[in-house]
């Protein structure tokens, strides 16, 4: 992978110039990879990952994983009716996948009502849906790669050989 | 009662004039340092986890003396897959406790009273007290940043005469990161075959070689019978708390490092044996990892010292740049200590790795890049107070 974007996955923050810096390319340069990037789509968007519990006066929300049984259609095979769920904003991933199940959508709430809510009159009645299996989110542990519980930070000498 | 002596052969030995200056580091709060000598980076959770596991399934015994069979196999494996090496691992090959070990090992075992060894200036601050305690005489090499700080055949020849035995080689080298192409390893191995030399070589930074590819020394054409080849798992893998080193050397000599080992320490310790052994099974992606954050950062650090005032050199490899402190005109002793009381910024006095190296400092970048930044800032602040770099 190009050594901007191991950059930018770390910090989207990060100024064009102080990656130059760290990667020994021109500013100019860089800045163009960038917009090429985001021209192309290779960068979706940049978001903040912030720890929920630690968010003064937010509002609790409920997440849900649903693995969705579905039956896929003639020409557009499973495109067609992800399309159809993913498009509702209650849904923030979908995702096909292999096994039991065909996809997998994660849906959130203001409360466990209104996801349910969102399923029994949204999802399942769905021609092409034949069943769901909801899962309530209950801990997070790791988001992102990162993990939410504050650890107690190994500790290296301040100084030695 | 009459106080006991001391062993003459300790007493002789240089006093850390660092001592205290460490002393006073380890008793500040809130000190940005830049003056450590190990990764940042945790051991990698799959290493840690064998760890564990190791414990719960109850291996708590010793090992054989040369290490568990089946990481020196492993270690085998490694070497020819990775760098064409032939070692036997029942007769070539000892799991030691740290590279430390492994360099007491080689100097014990092969040196005798009035053996000079060559040893480069400045240099990791081992290699001359080993040498002293097993009877040996030190001969210095020095080095500067006008040559990379990297030793050239002409000087190591000039240096060779009448009771050199061995050289002491460490690439790429703390304190300064400085390394060998394989083209100027052979030019060094010319010299070392022509006057017979023993090369204990410290190759404990390979995996953070940036420009080129790492060449072993002993890989070298009829070089195998002259060097110790000592390497570890404390840099490439972040495991400097589990002190697994290796060595690598002609049978004979493995054979006396073995003897000095078995009754010395016996042998390393068993779990972190396995740990080493999950590290060369499953770790070499971590490496990778590590290996690019540790790139960005010289090029980063590199880049904000020369700007702020300080020369250096571009590092070949590990975590260490070694630059020139010599525009201020202090004592690298007083740079450091007035240093960390007016800024909090840690570092180490180039002193340390050598008497000519009082014009340096040992800055390691082995810290987030977060660190780097802020560390620089307060350096820019006390080279020029009244500025707003």
């Amino acid at each position: 992978m190009d050594e901007i974007l191991e950059v930018l996955m770390d910090d989207a923050r990060i100024s064009p110039e102080e990656i130059a810096k760290l990667t020994g390319k021109s500013v100019d340069s860089v800045k163009k990879a960038i917009k090429k990037y985001e021209k192309e789509g290779v960068i979706v968007k940049y978001k903040t990952v912030l720890n929920p519990d630690l968010v003064r006066d937010s509002k609790s929300f409920v997440r849900a994983l649903i693995e969705v049984s579905v039956s896929p259609q003639k020409d557009v095979g499973f495109d067609y009716i992800a399309e159809r769920i993913y498009s509702f904003p209650e849904v923030t991933s979908c995702y096909l996948v292999s096994g039991a199940y065909d996809l997998l959508v994660v849906v959130e709430g203001d409360d466990i009502r209104t996801v349910s809510d969102f399923i029994a009159a949204k999802l399942s009645p769905m021609e092409q849906v034949r069943s769901t299996t909801t899962h309530f989110l209950l801990q997070k542990y790791k988001e992102d790669g990162q993990i939410l519980k504050k650890r107690a930070k190994a500790k290296r000498l301040n100084i030695s050989y | 009662m009459k106080k006991i002596s001391i062993s003459k052969k300790v007493e002789k030995l240089a006093p850390s004039g660092i001592r205290a200056f460490f002393d006073l580091v380890l008793g500040m709060k809130d000190v940005v340092s830049l003056g450590v000598g190990e990764p940042d980076f945790v051991t990698p959770w799959h290493i840690r986890e064998k760890a564990i596991f190791s414990l719960e399934q109850g291996f708590t015994s010793y090992t054989s003396n040369k290490g568990l069979p089946e990481l020196r196999r492993q270690i085998a494996h490694f070497l020819e897959h990775r760098y064409g090496l032939r070692y036997d691992p029942e007769e070539e090959i000892l799991v030691t406790v740290g590279v430390s070990e492994g360099l007491d090992l080689a100097v014990r075992a092969t040196l005798n009273p009035g053996d000079k060894v060559l040893v480069p200036e400045p240099s990791y601050v081992s290699y001359g007290p080993v040498a002293e305690l097993a009877g040996g005489t030190v001969v210095t090499l020095k080095t500067d940043i006008t040559n990379g700080f990297k030793l050239t055949p002409k000087q190591i020849e000039d240096a060779c005469g009448k009771d050199v035995k061995a050289l002491m080689l460490n690439y790429p080298s703390n304190p300064t990161g400085a390394s060998y192409t394989k083209k100027e390893l052979q030019a060094i191995a010319t010299v070392v075959k022509k006057h017979n030399l023993l090369v204990v070589s410290d190759e404990v930074y390979d995996e953070l070689t940036y420009d080129f590819d790492h060449t072993p020394l002993t890989s070298l054409a009829g070089m195998k019978g002259h060097v110790i080849y000592l390497n570890g798992f404390s840099k490439a893998f972040a495991m400097t708390g589990f002190r697994i080193g290796y060595a690598c050397g002609p049978q004979h000599i493995i054979a006396a490092m073995t003897k000095i080992h078995q009754y010395t320490m016996l042998c390393a310790s068993i779990n972190a044996q396995m740990a080493a052994g999950e590290a060369l099974k499953n770790g070499f992606k971590s490496v990778q990892a590590m290996k690019g954050e540790y790139k960005r950062r010289r090029r980063y650090m590199v880049g904000a010292l020369n700007h702020i005032g300080l020369k250096c050199h571009m590092p070949e490899g590990a975590f260490y740049v070694f630059p020139s402190i010599q525009s201020t005109g202090e004592s690298s002793i007083d740079f450091a200590q007035n240093l960390l009381k007016k800024q909090k910024v840690a570092l180490v006095p180039g002193v340390a790795f050598g008497k000519s190296c009082d014009g340096y400092v040992r800055i390691s970048y082995a810290s987030s890049y977060e660190s780097l930044k802020e560390a620089v800032a307060r350096i820019a602040k006390y080279l020029r107070p009244h500025s707003y770099v």
